[in-house]
């Protein structure tokens, strides 16, 4: 791999979107959207619910868990070692590897392989990296039109959107607005909605099997991303519902395949393990519809080329940090978006990133650097739900705590002067740190708060607790501390 | 059994009865219990917030405060996981070799009430009496951090008298989270109007929970509506006898 830019230009690596605002104002406008939250609090229970049933079938699913955890903590470990097998056997199959520091690279990469095909539109099967490195507006720059075939990633490109959750990305639309920007838009693209589609599911989903079936026929060049790839075999794996994804892997010509490098297993036995976990924590399913394997090329027989572009795009950096680099081992599930409370209130779009929810709180800023996404790992209340449901263990809470230190460092650093919050954590701390100034603290809270409470209760303050008393009374603190008690009325006994 | 209350500084502030009421029962149930008074505070705040440096002085203080006995309890979930997983992590990130020996310690000597009482003192029935439609809210340090798992339960159905139900959706964050609730105002303002009607859906008289903190914020919210619902530390009801309310 080639060294990174000592200085990045903020954004370089993609994964945030530029200009998106910080979490708590985002989330403010997400939740003033009733519609959205109905539509998420629906979804996410729906699916919260199938993924609990499917995974106490199992009596092994610990096991699973730890042992998926196991495969990709020693996998991280030795992250070199398994790259460099996976490049050494895709290449023997008769694939040829690319490696990209950046999302930059990645880019460059791959347009310059479309561009050697020389066509001008190109296929692709729902992928987070390609997402990530912002590869359809690159190709875009390049004249070359990249269409999603995955109904969800459909929906978002037609309404020139972002997806807003890992596995369902169009979660933040209902039925009548996809008829009615499949109505509207896919003439544009292709083959037109038929006239007078209605919101049926089955009737929508009818339209854009049509719309799609035309691109598949007529595509040479396919984008995918992956997975898992496994080092010893150089196997490719993407696994998916429609079976758009089989589409873009067996018709076209050309098969340019985008992963993080964290997504390679070192052996074919080990997806026995993530394919049980992997489609139970996400859709709720004991099996995937499709699972595509494949291995470089064959004579005869699906593309005649193909490419894999290993990305890194901050991974490396991410793997550096001992409590942050278990962010890698995350199989894009999305069990923990579903069962997030947070998530479930604001959706995806309020992280402003790729990767929203819990993960993506803890992902985004290790990818792009803290100062880029200070505000995510904030976005929490340390509920514990997304470690519960992790099928990897990733321990979410630990990281997010890990970042928010980080967060704060960062802070510390760039400003010449302490921000209002630092001053008050440190005077907390000096009160806190003795019991006679903790008690003279006490007496004067008790005396000021009794001042303003009405019936015992404080109603709205200033300042920074304006958010927190809009909605909530605070109760006056008690005339006598535990402690004062305890000296007046046990001290004696002892 | 030499017993200290770690009374937290939350509660020590702004809930004393709960102090009182875990004094209460644990002397109800024929033990003697300390109250060291240079404990302070866990740092949960510090560390939560990411200003883990300043928690650190906090943890060498609990350290030092507590080392010599041989129960430390306290009635909060969510301080007593901060002592149990983060006093570690704090004292090997920052601390000598002595505070992480003096930590890796007493670590294990602390307890939730609940825990104690029924893991420690093997005691479901504490004698209490409250005759009162009462729901339990699970907090997410109670259900997640620590795993009490129906420890609190099993101590409310030993309660006479007491009417408990069911509360929907009880594993759901009531969305306090510490500085959460004031740098996601909004969010948070969202999950606690979820759980108040979940709480208002049950009837109940009392909501009650294992952290006053949660608690604060629910019963913030159903008091800014105007509901009749009361809040109280299960530490009160199983305080409360037949000549308290």
């Amino acid at each position: 791999m080639t060294a990174r830019d000592p200085a990045p230009a903020p954004g370089s690596r993609g994964v945030v979107w530029l200009g998106a605002p910080s979490f708590p104002d985002a989330a403010r406008i997400a939740l003033g959207d009733t519609r959205l939250r109905a539509n998420l609090k629906r979804a996410t229970a729906t699916i919260r619910d199938k993924r609990v049933a499917v995974a106490s079938e199992l009596d092994d699913w610990e096991d699973l868990r730890d042992a998926a955890a196991a495969i990709k903590n020693r996998t991280a470990r030795h992250l070199d070692h398994y790259l460099v097998r996976l490049e050494e056997s895709v290449t023997a199959a008769g694939g040829t590897v690319h490696w990209a520091c950046d999302a930059a690279e990645a880019n460059r990469i791959v347009t310059a392989l479309v561009q050697a095909t020389g066509e001008r539109e190109v296929v692709k099967v729902k992928s987070m990296a390609t997402q990530e490195i912002g590869l359809n507006e690159h190709l875009a720059d390049a004249g070359i039109t990249a269409y999603e075939t995955d109904l969800a990633e459909l929906i978002v490109q037609l309404g020139d959107d972002r997806p807003s959750h890992i596995l369902v990305p169009a979660i933040h639309k209902n039925r009548t607005e996809i008829r009615d920007l499949f109505t509207a838009e896919m003439g544009r693209w292709g083959q037109p909605a038929p006239e007078n589609l209605g919101d049926d599911p089955r009737e929508l989903a009818e339209a854009a099997r049509r719309h799609l079936r035309e691109k598949f026929l007529t595509a040479k060049v396919a984008v995918s991303g992956a997975n898992f790839a496994v080092a010893d075999t150089g196997t490719v794996v993407v696994v998916e519902s429609e079976g758009n994804g089989r589409m873009c892997l067996t018709l076209p010509e050309t098969l340019i395949t985008v992963m993080g490098i964290e997504k390679v297993i070192p052996t074919w036995s080990d997806l026995e393990v993530f394919l049980q976990l992997l489609p139970r924590s996400s859709t709720g399913e004991r099996m995937n519809p499709y699972t595509s394997t494949w291995t470089g090329t064959t004579d005869g027989d699906g593309p005649t080329e193909f490419h894999l572009v290993l990305l890194d795009n901050g991974r490396t950096d991410t793997l550096a940090d001992e409590v942050g680099r278990q962010a890698l081992a995350c199989i894009r599930c999305s069990a923990c978006l579903n069962v997030c409370p947070v998530f479930e209130r604001t959706g995806g779009h309020a992280y402003g990133s790729v990767y929203p929810g819990p993960i993506g709180a803890v992902l985004t800023p290790q990818l792009v650097g803290i100062e880029q996404a200070a505000s995510l790992p904030f976005a929490s209340t340390l509920c514990g739900a997304c470690y519960d449901a992790c099928p990897v263990k990733i321990n979410i809470p630990e990281v997010l705590a890990h970042l928010r230190a980080e967060a704060v460092e960062a802070k510390r650093t760039a400003n010449r002067l302490p921000t209002a919050e630092a001053v008050a954590m440190k005077a907390a701390g000096k009160v806190l740190d003795s019991p006679r100034l903790l008690a003279a603290a006490q007496k004067a809270a008790a005396l000021g708060g009794r001042a303003v409470a009405r019936d015992g209760r404080i109603g709205r303050l200033p300042g920074p607790l304006r958010g927190w008393s809009d909605t909530r009374d605070t109760p006056a603190p008690p005339v006598e501390s535990f402690r004062t008690w305890w000296r007046k009325n046990k001290e004696g006994e002892r | 059994m030499r017993i200290a209350l770690f009374i937290t500084c939350f509660n020590d502030t702004l809930y004393p009865d709960t102090g009182r009421a875990v004094v209460t029962v644990l002397e109800r149930l024929g033990h003697t219990v300390e109250f060291p008074q240079e404990q302070t505070c866990c740092g949960q705040m510090h560390f939560n917030t990411g200003y883990r440096p300043d928690a650190v002085p906090l943890v060498a203080r609990f350290a030092r405060t507590f080392a010599g006995f041989d129960a430390v309890v306290t009635p909060s979930a969510s301080c007593a996981g901060m002592v149990r997983e983060n006093h570690p992590v704090l004292a090997a990130r920052y601390g000598h070799a002595g505070l992480q020996r003096q930590v890796a310690d007493l670590v294990p000597r602390v307890y939730e009430f609940t825990e104690f009482l029924t893991d420690v003192l093997g005691a479901t029935d504490v004698g209490a009496r409250f005759p009162h439609r009462v729901a339990y809210h699970p907090t997410c340090h109670s259900l997640r951090g620590l795993r009490l798992g129906d420890r609190p339960l099993r101590l409310l159905r030993g309660v006479r008298d007491l009417d408990l139900v069911d509360l929907p959706a009880a594993d759901s964050c009531c969305g306090f989270g510490g500085t959460f609730a004031v740098k996601n105002a909004d969010t948070s303002a969202a999950m606690l109007a979820d759980k108040a009607d979940g709480v208002l859906a049950t009837g109940a008289e009392v909501l009650c929970a294992a952290d006053n903190s949660c608690l604060m914020h629910i019963g913030g919210g159903l008091s800014r509506q105007g509901a009749a619902v009361r809040t109280m530390h299960l530490a009160e009801i199983l305080a409360a006898t037949e000549g308290t309310p």
